[in-house]
């Protein structure tokens, strides 16, 4: 027994240093060392994991790692920093699909104890739904698929219905685990639940949906750990369950909706408020702005995810610089659920060099809101709108927003006047400080670099 | 008692990560999930041992798939995390 015993100490130091790696994941600064802890916890994992008596054959195992390995470093090294969620979704997936197999190589014959089997059944319907439905995500977030929810007639009562199929189905597996027509079953119905709960959400929602995936991909881990008995699984499958729950929770709140509702009613189903708004929108060339910026002191930047997908946020760091430059202070206001994922925004300012601590939050940003000179939206439209703070109709009203309107001058910078991703009037646009900067953000936002760098 | 004791780590684990993951600060949130998909290939070691064991052919060609799947986990997270966390930098000199 002194492999397993080997084995199983390895297992205690890579538990030891996931943790260390989270830990130090509580700052830029360290963040990356973390990661790198983190790393070096799994590498002790797998090689002493080959050291395993029960393993005789070598070369499967090194077929799936050349493959898998292959596939991941392309990935990761190729992927663009705006494609970042379709990244995280797959991933998410992968978890999934993963731990689906390994609970249905660990059944065997079915002759282990019910608790196990229950296990097993576990892994494989939340790996299962984590897959799919890590594939829906992937498809609305990299626009293969309308972004738009997807609701059907009856869809209620479809979903209980395979709800109700999945606990009979469990049951008649644990009872009978010898017979694999249940066993298909159960996977038949996980695969179908992911596509269908995922898609009657919208675009809008998606960061809810890729944490609580997230979060998923690390229950089934833990699942898989009950199923084949390792200690391992269960610690780093439940530190990624708590990593996706919390930031599903703060998602949710960001929205101030629960999370059944983000589930369960897609925006496309909230009634249209009576609150008509109108009002006389104020247009604003790019020449013009550059006027205004040019006096202004404190120029706040809040970007939503119509700068991810004009790729503006290089441009934004031109003109952040350009600015300071003139004497301004530029300081950028973040959303939490700005963009398509938690920290999305975030990550691509970084990409474009901007240093962290100009990125404040919500709360830090809003009170000082009323001596900013100029705020800049750029493809935000939700997170900025004052009905969510004023009107009592409106479908988003309660989410807390960066109240950019309190500034003494707003920049919006759209493509066009049409309604944001929610359907849902902006009452911004029509604000008296309000101007507004149409095309497309890039665009704008280089005219405005051309503009200080003709002066 | 085997039952008890797993679910005895698993409780611990999860209070254990939402006291880590909550010092995680708003601008670290995209790593933080792709070094979770990371964490969570830890699957791999349960394949490893289902595709060297050659029990069966079918728990070869599972373990195969998973092993295969996990390691784009562990080898994509661990990688795309640190490209990410490269690029957080604080400028010097201040504002």
């Amino acid at each position: 027994m002194g492999s397993t015993l080997l084995v199983n100490l390895s297992y205690i130091v890579a538990s030891i240093l996931f943790i260390f790696g989270l830990k130090l994941l509580s700052h830029p600064e360290t963040a990356r060392r973390g990661n790198l802890l983190s790393a070096v916890g799994m590498l002790i994992a797998i090689v002493f994991t080959l050291f395993d008596q029960a393993i005789v054959d070598f070369k499967w195992i090194a077929i799936g790692i050349a493959i898998g390995g292959g596939v991941g470093a392309l990935a990761a090294t190729r992927v663009a920093m705006t494609a970042m969620p379709e990244m995280v979704a797959l991933l998410n997936g992968f978890g999934g699909i993963a731990s689906l197999l390994v609970g249905w190589a660990a059944l065997g014959d079915g002759s282990m104890p019910g608790f196990t089997l229950l296990t097993i059944y576990l892994s494989i319907l939340i790996g299962g739904v984590t897959f799919t439905g890590s594939l829906v995500a992937w498809g609305k977030l990299s626009e293969r698929m309308p972004g738009r929810p997807i609701q059907f007639a009856g869809q209620k009562v479809v979903n209980s219905a395979i709800l109700a199929a999945i606990v009979l189905c469990g049951v008649m597996f644990v009872v009978n685990p010898g017979a694999s027509a249940w066993l298909y079953l159960a996977i038949l119905l996980a695969v179908v639940l992911g596509v269908l709960a995922v898609i009657p959400i919208g675009g809008a929602d998606m960061p809810v949906v890729i944490s609580l995936l997230n979060s998923y991909s690390g229950l089934a881990a833990c699942a898989a750990g009950f199923a084949i008995n390792n200690n391992v699984l269960i610690v780093a499958g439940a530190l990624v369950g708590a990593s996706g729950i919390i930031l599903t929770n703060i998602m949710c709140k960001a929205m101030n909706r629960s999370l059944s509702n983000v589930l369960f009613s897609g925006f496309g189903s909230v009634k249209q408020s009576a609150i008509a708004i109108e009002g006389e929108v104020k247009p604003l060339s790019a020449s013009d702005a550059y006027y205004i910026l040019e006096a202004a002191q404190t120029v706040a930047i809040i970007p939503g995810y119509g700068m991810a997908v004009a790729q503006a946020q290089h441009t934004v760091k031109e003109l952040q610089q350009l600015l300071e430059n003139n004497g301004a202070e530029v300081i950028y206001g973040i959303h939490p659920v700005a963009g398509r994922m938690p920290g999305h925004m975030n990550v691509l300012l970084a990409e474009a060099d901007v240093s962290y601590d100009l990125l404040l939050e919500m709360d830090a940003i809003n009170p000082r809101m009323e001596t900013v000179d100029v705020a800049i939206v750029i493809g935000a439209n939700d997170v900025v709108n004052p009905a969510a703070r004023d009107m009592e109709g409106s479908p988003i009203y309660g989410m807390p927003i960066i109240n950019v309107d309190k500034a003494r001058t707003v920049f919006v910078l759209k493509r066009s006047m049409a309604s944001g991703f929610a359907g849902v009037d902006n009452p911004l646009f029509f604000k008296d400080n309000t101007r507004m900067i149409f095309g497309d953000a890039k665009e704008t936002l280089s005219h405005l670099v051309r503009e200080f760098g003709d002066s | 008692m085997d039952a008890i004791y797993l679910l005895f780590i698993l409780i611990l684990s999860i209070f254990l990560g939402f006291e880590l993951i909550r010092k995680v600060p708003s601008t670290l949130h995209t790593p933080l999930m792709s070094g979770a998909n990371a964490i969570s290939g830890i699957t791999l070691v349960g394949a490893l041992v289902a595709a060297g064991a050659q029990s069966s052919t079918l728990t070869t060609v599972l373990g195969t798939g998973a092993v295969a799947f996990a390691t784009i986990n562990v080898v994509g997270g661990y990688l795309v995390t640190d490209r990410m966390l490269a690029m957080f930098k604080k400028k010097q000199g201040g504002k």
